[in-house]
């Protein structure tokens, strides 16, 4: 037998052994596996328990995802919760907020949430946060730069309430289940994953539970502290549609079209390359016309990245596309993509787009945006619409348009009869230094830092207007119109990815 | 020229505007306006409003307009229908363009 | 006298925007299409027809059509709205008017007699004014030649089938039942050196038959067709566009032309056969369409 002195005898042994001597094991448990998930698990009664066990207190951040979208019960459920439970002065950060969510006002109003972080607000809750409704700024991130926060503890979260489509016992949670049935599914829950592993406490609440293990899982058990079983945590209705289908107006074609041959004039299809599309009307139906063009050159994309919509999955099950990486699945074909196909990956917010690490977005060849606002710097708003007032999200918008070596930003020259193309935007989101060629219905203009792409775009015949050109027919067809007036005060403060302020929010002015 | 009943022209669909012309005796043009570009071109579609009515003759009245983003020929043509159908007149005082 | 309109362009596509509709007129520019046609007819209700008439003479006068031609379908005479239709828009500038329901080349002189009237009334040179007219019954077909001849001002006659395959009592099929109608409208239209068009394929999301009707009426010899969605414009002139080995096949024949004539020889030859006058003929017109189609692209 081993004593204190014989083990000092042993060189070093200090250095490679800290817990001392071995003194026996607990008694063992042999109950079966299934009696033991069942009786000794991280099950608590209610969404109140929960909320105590986590220690909440006031003053405190909590986390969401919204890998729910319009169809999210779970925020306003938790924050009714905590009122009810007089809990005051949280902040609430979301990785996005929609209008589903306009309950939250009264919780402003009544001091229970104080703050609030998200990458966007929309809605009934976003115009009244442009009225002056927090005293505290909202801070907009990126959703890479969310990752980076969270990380670096600029964003602390002490308690994350995650929804989850399918979770066991023990708290290996995902956005969809490899169980037959569920009535209920978001495909990816790549936002969550960084909230789950950096949040100090981590409550998931579930409308299924599946058995031990519920693999493969989004979340990993060992992240997660508690669950609480609700029956309704989403619409799945609100959640996502059967598929994302492609634009019919022919606005949106004429733009997709033009930006797909711009990509494949400016040399960004090859076989092999890597792309990310976005969820707008006309960026979505640009894949449409990348698909044909890899039909006739007969090549093979890499990887596409980001919001996964059944686009990119049907040309995935077509063999144009090796591999998926999906941090948000659009819509079910996405999901139910991800749920059958191998090389369908699902990753998390830091994997996408974090600056502080190798992301996949620094991987992209290509990535196709939309946008609310372009100004002659090439400047792009996707978050305040032409009257100021918040709607939209910043999404992963200056993550990719940073990461792929061309951003082709698409957007119509006008909106009914406001311009898209203007002097300075009203809020930056995605600095010009990132952007590389704005696609509109009426021409295109390439970001003079990118004069080797403007070459080879005449070179394939397509006429390169100067973004002041953009700006001028858009001016010749609507007029020029009255800036908004806004107040003194500032209302949001708007993050780059790299979590520097790039640009700040004030309250309109409806004197 | 001379109104003699309420009369409407345009629609609610994006990019028109729907314009109602109700006859005054006096008070000059009364005019009430909404707009889903109010801030950036209210202004502007006032003045055009005004400018087609007194182009027409119109002194007295009570306009309505409902816009919805209508470029300014839109809201010329507009407001002219709407202003001949409430003078129940055809004629109208076409111009060669530049 | 300059003339608002030009008689030999490219006239691949007519693109019809309804007349009532603002937002679809703001947009007509961009969609690519060779003529725009603002219809002041089918597509307006009747109750309309004033509010259409204004809105199409105001952004005939305010809004930018680049290089387009602009064409406006005009209500038929007879209607009584036909007039009131051109007292509005030949002084707005349109360059060409459609006339639908053409039955007879009287019905394209009347026309013309209310346009010179409307241009003298207003001091625009007589004659600037141009004139398409729309065949839309079985009188019409018979009478093509002399609707075609019927005025200098006419740039072209185009086939409207939906009335006419009405009036032959049948029904839109395969087009057999268009073949007499489009050979009639083509040979009349090129007797009398005027484009011919054809009418519109309405069904949309058919994409197969729709560029199996544009290869038919590219083999007749039509220069064009009426659309009535913008996505059919890039399939279309498309279709148009002579394949590459074709172009370079042209360019050749006149590269030896050019070479005979520095010889002074009046007989050209390429790969040891004779160059006959039509092969040079169509050589100069696969390479005017050509530079035409990238002459349009740059617009």
């Amino acid at each position: 037998m081993m004593d204190e002195k014989y083990l000092q005898s042993i060189p070093h042994i200090d250095e490679i052994a800290h817990r001392g001597v071995f003194s026996g094991v607990p008694e063992k448990i042999t109950d079966t596996f299934q009696n033991r998930s069942r009786e000794k698990n991280k099950l608590l009664p209610s969404l109140e328990d929960a909320i105590q066990a986590t220690g909440l207190r006031d003053g405190m951040t909590i986390s969401f995802h919204h890998h729910f979208r319009g169809g999210d019960h779970v925020i306003n459920k938790v924050v009714d919760a905590l009122a009810r439970m007089g809990f005051k002065n949280l902040t609430l950060a979301a990785s996005s907020l929609a209008a589903v969510h306009a309950p939250l006002v009264e919780h402003i109003k009544n001091g229970v949430i104080t703050h609030i972080e998200t990458s966007g607000l929309r809605g009934e809750l976003a115009e009244q946060v442009s009225r002056g409704l927090m005293d505290c700024p909202v801070v907009f991130r990126s959703h890479g730069g969310r990752a980076a926060a969270i990380r670096s503890g600029e964003l602390h979260i002490d308690v994350a309430f995650l929804g989850a489509p399918s979770c066991d016992p023990y708290g290996n949670a995902n956005g969809y289940s490899r169980e037959e049935g569920g009535t209920l599914a978001c495909g990816s829950m790549g936002y969550a994953r960084t909230d789950a592993k950096y949040a100090d406490q981590v409550v998931i609440l579930t409308n299924r539970l599946v058995q031990y293990p519920n693999a493969p899982w989004a979340i990993p058990e060992y992240d997660v502290d508690y669950i609480v079983v609700e029956e309704d945590i989403g619409d799945p209705k609100g959640i996502m549609s059967g598929a994302t289908r492609y634009t019919k107006n022919p606005k949106e074609l004429l733009i997709a079209q033009t930006a797909a041959n711009v990509i494949d004039a400016a040399g960004y299809l090859y076989d092999g390359f890597s792309m990310q599309m976005g969820s707008g009307g006309a960026s979505l139906a640009t894949a449409r016309f990348i698909r044909q063009m890899m039909l006739d050159k007969s090549i093979r994309c890499r990887f596409a990245l980001g919001g996964i919509t059944g686009q990119i999955t049907a040309m995935h099950e077509e063999g144009l596309i090796d591999r998926v990486l999906d941090v948000q699945s659009f819509d079910l074909d996405a999901a139910h993509s991800l749920k059958h196909n191998r090389f369908h990956h699902q990753i998390g917010a830091t994997y996408y787009a974090s600056f502080l690490s190798a992301a996949a977005v620094d991987q992209l060849d290509f990535v196709v945006l939309s946008a609310l606002e372009i100004d002659t710097d090439f400047n792009v708003n996707v978050l305040t619409g032409s009257d100021g007032v918040i709607r939209g999200a910043i999404g992963g918008h200056p993550d990719t348009a940073a990461g792929a070596s061309l951003s082709v930003v698409v957007a119509p020259l006008t909106r009914g009869r406001i311009p898209c193309v203007i002097d300075k935007v009203n809020t930056v989101v995605t600095p010009g230094e990132v952007v590389d060629v704005v696609v509109t219905d009426q021409g295109v203009a390439v970001n003079p830092r990118r004069p080797e792409v403007a070459e080879r775009l005449r070179k394939a015949g397509i006429h390169v207007y100067t973004i002041e050109q953009l700006k001028e027919k858009a001016e010749a067809l609507v007029g020029v119109p009255d800036p908004i007036r806004y107040l003194d005060r500032v209302v949001g403060v708007v993050m780059y990815r790299n979590n520097t302020i790039i640009d700040v929010i004030h309250q309109i002015d409806e004197s | 020229m001379e109104l003699k009943q309420t009369a409407m022209a345009g629609t609610m669909e994006s990019s028109d505007i729907m314009v109602t012309i109700e006859p005054k005796s006096e008070g000059g043009i009364e005019l009430e306006l909404t707009s889903s570009v109010m801030q950036q071109f209210g202004r502007r579609i006032e003045e055009v409003i005004r400018e087609t009515l007194q182009g027409l003759g119109v002194e007295n009245a009570a306009v309505n307009a409902v816009d919805k983003g209508a470029l300014d020929c839109t809201v010329r043509a507009r407001v002219s229908a709407a202003a001949l159908r409430a003078a129940g007149q055809e004629e109208y005082p076409w111009e060669v363009g530049q | 006298m300059e003339k608002r309109y030009v008689k030999d362009r490219l006239r691949r596509s007519m693109m019809f925007v309804p007349g009532n509709n603002p937002g679809m007129i703001a947009d007509s520019r961009i969609y690519g299409a060779d003529s725009i046609m603002f219809d002041l007819e089918d597509s307006v209700a009747y109750t309309e027809k004033d509010a259409a008439r204004l809105l199409v003479y105001n952004a005939l006068k305010t809004l930018d059509f680049g290089k387009k031609e602009i064409v406006v379908r005009i209500n038929d005479l007879a209607s009584g709205l036909g007039v009131k239709d051109l007292e509005a828009i030949v002084p707005a500038g349109v360059h060409v008017v459609r006339l639908p329901k053409t039955d007879s080349a009287q019905d394209v002189i009347d026309c013309e007699r209310e346009i010179v009237r409307i241009e003298e009334k207003h001091g625009i040179p007589v004659g600037s004014t141009g004139m398409m007219a729309a065949i839309e019954s079985a009188n019409g077909v018979l009478n093509a030649r002399e609707i075609a001849h019927a005025s200098d001002r006419l740039i072209g006659i185009a086939l409207g089938a939906e009335d006419y395959v009405t009036d032959l009592k049948t029904t839109r099929a395969d087009g057999i039942e268009l073949l007499f109608a489009r050979s009639m409208i083509l040979n009349a239209a090129r007797s009398a050196g005027i484009a011919a068009l054809d009418t519109v394929y309405s069904d949309v999301n058919n994409e197969e038959g729709f560029l199996a009707e544009v290869e038919l009426i590219r083999k007749l010899g039509f220069d064009g067709k009426s659309v009535i969605n913008p996505r059919q414009i890039g399939s279309l002139h498309r279709a148009f566009i002579p394949s590459e080995k074709d172009l370079q096949k042209a360019y050749a024949i006149m590269d030896a032309i050019a070479e005979a004539n520095a010889r002074g020889s009046g007989v050209a030859s390429l790969k040891g056969k004779m160059i006959d006058r039509p092969v040079v003929i169509r050589a100069q017109r696969l390479i005017a369409l050509a530079e035409a189609d990238s002459a349009a692209e740059e617009e």
